[in-house]
């Protein structure tokens, strides 16, 4: 079974401070959208592996977020956790048209 | 700034290893004068058997050269004895007329041996074996005399007769005990000794006591008093040292057995002049081993630098004779009295002794002979208490299977079982470390902490690892002290700060593009950019958010379930109905599960949701209290002399005064204050970055305190009568802190870095350096007028979009599949 992305507009680019992040409450599930240093968008589920930190309010390095409780870095393309930690993050689709931020909860 | 003049009289071991203390604690402190009465630079006396006996040369054992001494500015008189100290001119005469005026004098004049004062001893051919010449005078007789007579059967006896044997001479040992080293070994290993001994060629003669050195001019004989005797040519004394306290005494300095001293290692007649090694007596004891020697030394030149109180608490020693093929080792109380819970192994075939006396589980003493191997592992669990009940049944098979080579530090973790945790905060075991070291070929701590994450959190392990890769790598590993910030440069604080002062480098990104940054900058360095930026260019920069760690960003502690706590400033730990009013309305308002009075005299507010955060500062109305940042944090306060029957100072004033003037200031490292209204000291100002104690007439003020990971009292930085002073000079220390410190490095480390005197000089002495640095501190100061919590709510009840909009909440709709 096949299915297409559901777009949800979340916020306006300009609303997320650059290479920082927001919170998205949708339900039960609190995703980060982060906007990169050179304003590509990403999203991962606000929950580090290793202890539930909350992602958003770590740094970002590049394409990567440092979780702000241990300093997991995770990959904001794939949700993998580096080296020497192990674990993973679930990603969501997310993209910028017009300067308005979509997020796909699929 | 004039330099103080030190003169030290003796050049042995112990005395140059306190010198070599006092240069690495400050280099710039003195002027360094020594006089030396041996003709030789400062070489190592343990080795002097191994040169005797032919296993090393004189070249090998020096330990400083002359250009040492050079290099390092230090003036060196070898072959001058000092004849007179003359305490009233603070000065020194050598023989030969030569003088040297001092601030402060260190007696290091080790021992002489001890010469049994029989009939005779005054003959030729009679000698000790002290000295690099007393080894010379022995190599000539070996080539004109055969037989030797050595009187003491300990370790020097054993060590010089093996040696006189090496030359080809007969040795007899004469003991006037039944045991051979019998302050070290019991009857069992002393007679394994003998054994091993006599099949090498020495003779003994135990249980003798010498009457007479008969001979004309020269020795030719030994009498007994159970009336034998023995042919000699040659005869050794080597029953004994005496500490060299000739000069001290002659000068007034109070002697007993030795120079006495107090636990700082000062004589205890006149504070100015020091005593080190073997001359010195320390509670009783006069040590003539070399380890207790250096740690003295150590505790010497904490206390002439002025690093504060170190005190020396007496040493337990343990011995090794160095006789090739003969492996002995003991420490400790090694004889065990009746009813003693003692373990042994005897193999008297593959001639292995072991020995352990233990008492409630700990190791009290150990003999071993044949097998030493284990020997120092049981000597640092006898220093440490450790219980040892669980490797009871195989700890005489072997402790840990490791080797017995020199550093203390490199011994502990040699011992440290595989899967011992060295890094608590993160699970970190030896081996894990080791085998990254090993597998990965790292060579810094850095590196380690990257791949393993040891020494990552806390900090407390950063020694263990460094130790781990010392004895892991040897020379190849690199000092921390020279490391880059972190894996994402190879420049360390020191250059960064230095490219962003002189090529004025305003923005983060900017300074990682210029000084070519590896990767993007994680949390070590991005938050140290940003700082420096801010402290060098405060008008002509912006605080960069995004490389702020999450405390810092949003001015509010995260914890550990994502939620957020609030502290506002109470300064100086004073409070009013009022404010404790507001502050219990805003945590029933917004349903704050955890009100909480922090070990810094305010409240803890804890488990705030980011988005309630703006409109909870906004009701609360009070000043961010910092207690997120590296920033002032509190300046604990006991209530003086307002309302304390014992209170000479008013410190709940002073610190409110304090406090409100350094409140929104960016420091390296957080930083506290504590302000006690007299030397009770209750609030416990001696652990803080700046501790004020009144006393009458004035505050003492005292800096590089901790009460963290590893507790640092704080050292003296000055006096001052009035409370404007205190401000004063409290602002130029953390300015010159602020402009000094590396990120993230608290003052107790940083002082101990750049040296109490070296900060002494620029903010207490030099009256305009410490001017400079305050009015550098008001400027930076003026640029930090608005509150952070006032300016955030501010922002957020503006409509437009602005950067600090993530505070807000996003609630999206869930939209289920069909």
């Amino acid at each position: 079974m096949s299915k297409t992305a559901t777009w949800i507009e979340v916020c306006k680019l300009d609303e997320i401070p650059p290479s920082q992040a927001r919170t998205v409450n949708a339900g039960d599930t609190v995703v980060a959208v982060f906007r990169l240093t050179d304003d590509r968008v990403k999203a991962l589920e606000n929950r580090c592996p290793h202890k539930d930190g909350p992602l958003a309010e770590g740094i970002v390095s590049g394409d990567d977020i440092l979780c702000p409780l241990h300093n997991w870095r995770i990959h904001l393309d794939d949700g993998v956790v580096a080296a020497p930690d192990e674990g993973c993050v679930k990603t969501y689709p997310v993209k910028v048209e017009n300067g308005q931020v979509f997020l796909s909860l699929n | 700034m004039l330099k103080k003049k030190l003169v030290m009289i003796g050049n042995g071991m112990a005395g140059v290893r306190a010198i070599e203390e006092i240069l690495k604690a400050n280099p710039d402190m003195f002027d360094i004068t020594i006089f030396g009465a041996e003709k030789y630079p400062n070489y190592n006396r343990i080795m002097l058997s191994p040169v005797l006996a032919g296993d090393t040369t004189v070249e090998d054992i020096i330990l400083n050269d002359e250009q040492w001494y050079a290099d390092n500015g230090i003036t060196l008189h070898m072959g001058k004895r000092i004849k007179e100290i003359q305490r009233g001119y603070k000065k020194v005469i050598a023989e030969d007329g030569t003088e040297a005026e001092y601030d402060n004098l260190i007696i290091a004049t080790g021992s002489d041996p001890f010469i049994i004062p029989v009939p005779g001893h005054d003959k030729d051919g009679v000698m000790a074996f002290r000295d690099i010449d007393d080894c010379d005078k022995m190599f000539a007789a070996a080539k004109k005399y055969k037989k030797a007579a050595v009187i003491g059967g300990g370790l020097l006896g054993l060590e010089a007769a093996k040696g006189l044997l090496n030359l080809g001479m007969e040795a007899t040992v004469i003991h006037d005990q039944a045991t051979l080293m019998n302050m070290q070994l019991d009857s069992v290993a002393g007679e394994m000794l003998r054994a091993d001994l006599e099949e090498q060629g020495m003779h003994f003669k135990v249980s003798t006591l010498t009457t007479e050195v008969t001979g004309d001019e020269r020795v030719s004989g030994l009498k007994f008093k159970d009336g034998s005797s023995l042919e000699c040519d040659l005869l050794i004394m080597a029953v004994g040292i005496r500490p060299n306290m000739a000069l001290a005494k002659d000068c007034g300095i109070y002697c007993n057995r030795g120079i006495v001293v107090n636990d700082y290692m000062q004589t205890v007649t006149d504070p100015s002049v020091y005593s080190v090694g073997e001359c010195a007596e320390h509670r009783g004891i006069a040590y003539g081993l070399v380890a207790p020697l250096f740690e003295q030394a150590k505790v010497l030149a904490y206390q002439i630098t002025g690093q504060g109180l170190k005190a020396y608490q007496g040493s337990v020693v343990s011995t090794k004779l160095k006789v090739s093929g003969v492996d002995v080792f003991s420490a400790g109380d090694f004889m065990g009295g009746p009813g003693a819970d003692v373990l042994e192994l005897m193999d008297r075939v593959g001639g292995v002794y072991k020995k352990l006396v233990l008492e409630d589980d700990k190791i009290k003493g150990v003999v071993m002979f044949g097998d030493t191997a284990d020997g120092p592992t049981f000597f640092q669990w006898m220093q440490d208490a450790k219980d040892v009940s669980e490797q009871r049944s195989s700890l005489l098979f072997s402790a840990s299977g490791l080797g017995d080579s020199g550093h203390s530090g490199i011994d502990l973790v040699s011992a440290m079982a595989d899967d011992t945790i060295v890094c608590g905060c993160n699970g970190v075991s030896k081996k894990d470390i080791v085998d990254s070291i090993v597998t990965k070929g790292l060579t810094t701590r850095k590196e380690v902490t990257s791949c393993t994450k040891a020494a990552g959190s806390c900090g407390g392990c950063a020694d263990l690892v460094d130790q781990l890769l010392a004895s892991t790598l040897g020379t190849a590993f690199v000092e921390s002290d020279h490391e880059p910030i972190c894996g994402c440069t190879d420049l360390n604080h020191e250059q960064v700060k230095e490219q962003i002062k002189t090529k004025k480098l305003t923005m983060v990104r900017e300074v990682m593009n210029v000084l070519e940054w590896k990767k993007e900058g994680c949390q070590v360095c991005r938050p140290a950019i940003n700082y420096y930026i801010g402290m060098l260019f405060p008008e002509d920069s912006e605080d960069d958010r995004s490389s702020r760690i999450a405390n810092e960003k949003m001015h509010a502690n995260i914890q550990k379930d994502g939620t957020f706590s609030v502290i506002p400033r109470i300064y100086g730990g004073e409070t009013t109905p009022d404010d404790l009013i507001r502050i219990a309305t805003v945590a029933k308002k917004y349903d704050v599960p955890t009100v909480k009075i922090t070990g810094g005299q305010r409240i803890d507010l804890l488990g705030v949701k980011k988005e309630d955060l703006t409109a909870m500062w906004k009701d609360l109305d009070m000043p961010s209290g910092f207690a997120y940042g590296k920033a002032l944090r509190t300046v604990k306060t006991c209530v003086g002399s307002k309302w304390c029957r014992f209170g000479t100072q008013d410190s709940t004033s002073l610190g409110i005064h304090l406090e409100k003037r350094l409140d929104r200031i960016w420091f390296p490292a957080k930083v506290k204050f504590g302000v006690s209204g007299c030397p009770r000291n209750c609030a416990e100002a001696t652990i803080k970055d700046i501790g004020i104690v009144g006393v009458e007439g004035g505050w003492e003020i005292s800096t590089g305190g901790n009460g963290g990971v590893h507790v640092v009292a704080t050292e003296l930085l000055c006096i001052v009568e009035t409370a404007e002073e205190v401000e004063e000079v409290s602002k130029a220390y953390l300015q010159h802190y602020r402009e000094t410190g590396r990120h993230n490095e608290r003052t107790a480390p940083w002082q101990k870095r750049v040296g109490l005197e070296s900060i002494k000089a620029l903010v207490v002495d030099d009256l305009e350096s410490r001017r400079a640095l305050v009015a550098r501190m008001d400027a930076y100061i003026a640029t930090q007028d608005q509150d952070p919590w006032a300016a955030r709510v501010a922002d957020a009840e503006k409509e437009e979009i602005n950067r600090f909009s993530e505070y807000k909440r996003i609630d999206i709709p869930v939209r289920v599949e069909a």
